[in-house]
This record gives structure tokens, sequence and C-alpha cells, in this order.
């Protein structure tokens, strides 16, 4: 007879089983939920312990804190999936600040009868992202919603990490005279998202760019560590986020549109769609704002990176109290690049 | 881009700016109204204005299918949803487009009303069939552009036996706008509103052609370039628009020819025959009650017309105290003549339809021009 008792007779079903509403109860089916989907994946020794919580020691200096709530359709899509996004997400925000990212948090909301299949691949992602990463998911939450009141998985990411001495990156340094730098080619990730929705029906060769900036960004904030703003272009794109720049720096900008580099795919597919790539998200690109003095430092550390390798300097920061973001148009006109209102829609006629 | 990168060279842009600026005419103004969204967005987006000499204006027109369908008609498939309990489908703008009692298609669906954003006419069926149990309308608005794949849905569902889906018409025939454009008061009587000339629709005339702007080009003595709606068309296309009236003539000239014929495409005209009729007349926020200038479905067609299958009380809804949406969309008023222009009315918050899609006059006056000129505050 074995002498090791086996915890669970019978291994969690991760080919036909399904999420069901015990797996949220707090009883033996999330124990073995926990056991041999989460810590499987995301395996590391804060997480071996089993407790409620993940006890670490902390070094002196400014620790940052961020959190970002994941709930995309669909959940797998060309580059990516929710797992390896909810990674790359907060890792990034963590580090715009110029951080070292150190440990990860994942709080999930199932939907009674999700497929265990699905998520076992989506979690698998995610503990690869953090391992490529080297941020250990160190703590975890599970709970299962009725069917029909969540929408597959809902995934939440905490991060935090630790901002190395005498770097003070924010939103609100812009200054007048300041170069605007951007890493790479933009909207990808919006358009491999709405190529990959069944109702659209095109195709792209396009993946999301979804990736996780940390390496880059020490080697910015090692280079340069007056660097004055970092932001990922996420949601509402490169336009969006500029907006934000400049209402906190209280500036204005001046974009060059033929600096700013698309892809010829995602500009065909924004063209099809009457999307403006600038403000279409994406995962794994970032904008920083800088001195030209430190721009002509950065741009080489920048495209020295694997992720970095098309960045750009695509404007200036001005003085306008208006706080507009103003563009010269490759048709050489100039127009205001706005805030995102409503969604982008395709248009009608 | 093939077809499209070509129509945005800066190179060709100064050029064509440089032979507008030597051949128009300093003396006089030319007033040029573009009808289509497609085109005010255009010219907003890339700047054109800025190309163009002080004296080569632009008026905007009403070719923006959102901006033109008046609230009753929105309030009518409010009712829709509430009342009758359908899956109300139709395209994104709309749902924005605020309807009387401060309520829209967006705010109906959050309160629990079944709305839905599909992208074409065929997400519509899916969701007919996906759902056998309900009713399901697809609020059809737009030009000609749109009218095609309506028509092919009806044809369809009549095919397949759909029982459950039907079609709330809202089309509406661009030379009809026009026409009314060019006998109104405010056109007609001098020194009122001056329009010189037109340009043409792009994706409207590669329908129907250019053949029915003969009519009011030689009636009502103005020329009509059709254009493209990149930014180099609507250069080239003032261009020809201002060479025209030089020259005193007022013909129909086309220059998106890469696209459209004389004729436009038979085919989609001959399926648009088959399934709609004309309505006696149509009310146009702006331009009022316009004969013959909207679709309607045919007998043969009935069952799938929501108009005739659901009891919908004709509502007569006002726009909103202080909205200059009917003037600024029959060219009388520029946005900034507004009082809410900008004041409560934004694009987060529209007032008036013309706020609402990117195509309206009004949106794009404040998503890319607003450096230009102060934003106007009301007191």
């Amino acid at each position: 007879m074995n002498a090791v008792v086996k915890r669970f007779p019978l291994r969690l079903d991760t080919h036909g089983g399904r999420i069901d509403m015990t797996h949220g109860s707090g009883g033996r089916a999330m124990a073995q939920l926990i056991d041999e989907l989460f810590v499987k994946h995301f395996d590391n020794a804060l997480l071996r312990q089993a407790n409620d919580q993940a006890a670490f020691d902390v070094t002196a200096g400014r620790m940052v804190m961020s959190v970002d709530g994941h709930v995309i359709s669909p959940l797998f899509f060309p580059g990516g999936d929710i797992g390896s996004l909810s990674v790359h997400g907060t890792i990034n925000d963590v580090v715009m600040s110029g951080a070292r990212p150190l440990y990860l948090s994942a709080g999930f909301i199932l939907e009674e009868g999700f497929p265990l299949a699905d998520l076992d691949r989506i979690v698998a992602s995610m503990g690869q992202a953090a391992l490529e990463a080297g941020v250990p998911v160190v703590t975890g939450d599970t709970k299962v919603v009725e069917k029909g009141k969540g929408d597959g998985v809902f995934i939440t990411t905490t991060g935090i990490g630790v901002v190395p001495e005498g770097v003070r990156i924010s939103g609100d340094q812009a200054r007048p005279g300041d170069l605007i730098l951007l890493s790479g080619s933009i909207g990808d990730h919006g358009v491999a998202i709405m190529s990959s929705r069944e109702n659209l029906g095109f195709e792209t060769s396009i993946e999301s760019d979804s990736a996780s900036l940390h390496r880059l960004v020490e080697k910015m904030v090692t280079t340069a560590p007056t660097i004055r703003c970092l932001r990922d272009p996420t949601r509402g794109g490169v336009a969006t986020t500029l907006n934000e720049l400049a209402m906190q720096s209280q500036v204005g900008m001046r974009l060059i549109e033929s600096d700013i580099p698309v892809k010829s795919a995602v500009a065909s597919a924004c063209e099809l769609l009457g999307l403006d790539p600038l403000y279409v998200a994406n995962e794994g690109k970032l904008i920083c704002i800088c001195s030209k003095q430190d721009a002509e430092q950065l741009l080489p550390v920048m495209r020295d990176d694997p992720l970095g390798g098309e960045s750009r300097i695509i404007g200036e920061v001005v003085e306008d109290p208006h706080h507009f973001i103003q563009m010269e148009t490759l048709f050489g006109g100039c127009r205001v690049v706005d805030w995102l209102s409503g969604e982008q829609l395709p248009r009608i006629c | 881009m093939k077809y499209v990168n070509e129509f945005r060279q800066h190179e060709l842009a100064k050029q064509l700016a440089a032979a507008i600026r030597d051949e128009a005419d300093p003396s006089r103004d030319y007033n040029l109204m573009e009808f289509c969204g497609g085109h005010t967005h255009a010219i907003f987006r890339y700047g054109v204005q800025d190309l163009m000499p002080d004296n080569v204006r632009f008026v905007h027109g009403p070719g923006c299918p959102v901006c033109v369908l008046p609230v009753g008609r929105i309030d009518e498939a409010i009712q829709l949803v509430e009342a009758e309990n359908v899956i109300l489908c139709t395209y994104g703008d709309l749902l924005r487009v605020p309807a009387s009692g401060r309520k829209s298609l967006i705010k109906v669906k959050a309160a629990g009303g079944d709305v839905r954003m599909v992208y074409s006419t065929q997400d519509a069926l899916r969701i007919a069939r996906e759902n056998p149990d309900r009713e399901v309308v697809f609020l059809a608005i737009g030009f000609e552009t749109t009218t095609p794949p309506s028509a092919v849905a009806i044809q369809q569902a009549k095919a397949e036996g759909l029982k459950n889906v039907s079609l709330f018409c809202n089309h509406v025939l661009t030379p009809a706008a026009i026409q009314n454009i060019l006998e109104s008061p405010e056109v007609r009587e001098i020194g009122s509103v001056s329009i010189d000339g037109f340009f043409g629709p792009s994706h409207v005339s590669s329908i129907i052609g250019s053949r029915p702007y003969e009519f009011f080009a030689e009636e009502f003595q103005r020329p009509v370039v059709i254009a493209g709606f990149e930014p180099l068309d609507v250069m080239q296309s003032a261009l020809m628009l201002i060479r025209q009236l030089n020259e005193g003539r007022y013909e129909v000239e086309n220059e998106y020819t890469r696209v459209v014929n004389r004729d436009g495409n038979l085919k989609a005209q001959r399926r648009v025959a088959d399934v709609f009729e004309l309505r006696r007349s149509f009310e146009w926020r702006g331009l009022g009650t316009v004969p013959y200038s909207a679709l309607k479905i045919k007998q043969g067609y009935q069952a799938f017309d929501a108009e005739r299958r659901f009891a919908i009380p004709v509502v007569q809804a006002r726009d909103i105290k202080g909205c200059e949406c009917p003037s600024i969309l029959r060219g009388a008023k520029r946005p900034t003549d507004c009082k809410l222009f900008g004041s409560v009315c934004t694009p987060d918050n529209p007032m008036g339809s013309c706020m609402v899609s990117s195509e309206g006059a009004c949106a794009a006056y404040w998503s890319y021009g607003r450096f230009r000129q102060p934003v106007q505050r009301s007191a």
C-alpha cells in the first residue's frame, strides 16, 4: 500500500471539467483548484506557504503599488491572452514610475460553467509571463459567480515595486521644451483584439504587442534618472495618454504625424474600420517625456532593447494655456488631437 | 496602403494648394458645400482648410446619417424597446444621440433595454437566428450607401423564412436633400447663405452614380464635383469647382473616377428597387419635411417592416432649446454660432446630433479645429 495519502483522490479535470459553485465556496474543491491549477503555474516559495497573505522583507526607499482589472473579450487573441495581459499590464503600470517591480497578487472572478481547460491555459500563460518578468505572483484570491453574472473570467492584479534613489518620475513633470519619445509602432494590441472579435470578420497578421516593459525602463532610468514622465499608452491610445500628461503638467504638446510609427497592416485595418490609430490601445509601448539632453542619451539605449527598436521622437512639449495636443498632419495641415469621447466607432456612411 | 497613402501626400497637397491660390479670383468668394460628413471629417482631420486661401470656404452640409434623423424617430425606436421588448440592433453612433426626456438608446440599454450595437445588417440576422423567441428590429439609417445592405438582409430574411426580424426604415436620399437646401429661403434670398458649388458624395455616388446630380446642377446653376473622401480628393475637387465657377460652368464633374461612374452600381440599385419604394415625405432634422426624400419597405416585404408589424406611435419631438443643429445642417450657421457649442454641448455630453457622430460638423469642429478660434461660452 502507498504510504502517502493523496490529498485529492481524483485529479482536477482540466480537459472536460468546468468551474462550478463549489470552486468558490472555500471547501475542498476550492483547495484543489488552488493546489492543482494556481499553485502549479505560479509556483514560488511565498505562495507555497499557503497563507492568506504573503510576507516579505522590504527595502528602504519609495514603494509603488498599482492595480489593474482585466475584463477583456475575447479572452484569447493573437499575441496573448487575458492571463499574460494581466501580468504585463500591472507590471507596466508599476514600472512607469521608474520602479523595479517586486511582487504581484492576482484575484480571479470566475463564472460558473467556465471550462477548466481555458482557465488552465490562462493561468499557465500568467505563470509564464510572471516567470519571464521575474516578478512572482505571491498571493491570490478566487471567487465564483453564478452563470450569467460574469463573462467567463475577470482577473485583477496588483503589483508593488521599489523606486531607485533619486528617481522622481511623474505625470506632472513635463516642461515646455521637453521632447516626447515613443518606444515603437502604435495600435497593434487594439487591432489584434478587434480582428479576433467574430462579428468584425476580418483577418490580419497583426499580433498584440503585450509585453512587460520593466527591463527597458530599468535601462532608461539608469541612463537618465532625470526622466520627467513615463506612461504606457493603453486604453484610449497615445492620444488619450498625451492629453492626460498635458493636463497633469499644465502644458501643451506639438506632434509630427509623420514621426509616429504605424504598421501598414494596422493602418489598413484602422482605415477599413474608420478608426484613428492614435486612439487604439497598446500593451507593450511607452511614452517618455524628458529634456533634450536626456533624449539624446535615451534614444540609442531604447533602440538597443528588443521592445524599443523603433523608438522615435514624436514631438515636443510647448506652453499652452488650453493644454491642447496639436499635430502637424502628414498632409501638411494642423489639427487638435483631442481626448477620446465615448468609444471609437466605425463610421456609417 | 494602396489607394490611400497616394491620396494623402504632402508634396502633392502643396502643389494643389499653389494651383488653387493661382486660380482662385481674389475679388470673389468661393463657398463650397461638402454635402457629406465624410468630407467634413477629412477636411478637419487633415487640416485641409489650412491649405486654402481665405476666400475659399467649406460650408458643411447635412450628409451625416446620424445627424439628420429627427428626435421623434429615436423616441419611436425607444418605444419599441421599452413597450414591445424587442432586441433593437443599430449602428454604434446612433446609440448616443439625445432623444426626448433626456433619454438616448445607450441610457435605455443601461436601464435594461435590449439594445445592441452591430457592425452590419448581417449581425442583426444572426441575432434573430439565435433568438427565435424574441422580436429583433434593425434600426436602419443612412443614405444610399447603407441601403443596399438593408435590402439584402430583407431579401435574405424572406428567403430563409425568418419570422422574428424586421427593419425600422429610416433610409434617406441624397439628391432630394441637396435640392431642398438649394430651394431653402436662406439660399434663395440673396445675402443670407451663399453656396456656390457642391462636393458630391463619394460612397453614395458609388451606388447611385453621377447622373442623379445632373438635374439640379442644371436647374440651380451650381457646379457639382463628385469627390473622394481622401484629403487630396477634396483639394483636387475644390480646384475643379473653382475652375467651373471661374468659367461660368455648372456641370457635374467626377473627380472620384477610381470608384464612381455615371450609372453607379446597377446590381445594388436593383436590390434596393426590389425591396424599397419612395416615401411621400419624410422629416429630416434641420431640413424639415422633405417630399420624396426617403424610402419605405414595399408591400411585398411588409412582413419585415417594423412600422407595419408594431403599432409605433408617431412622436412629434422637439430639439433641445438653443440647439442650432437644424441651421448648421443647412449650412446656415457654423457650429461656433451655437450658444451650446463647447459650453454644455461637447462630444462627451452631446445635446444635438451634430456633436455625436465624428461626421457631424460640431464634433469635427470640437475635436479637430477648436484651437483655431476661442471657444464660445454662453453667458
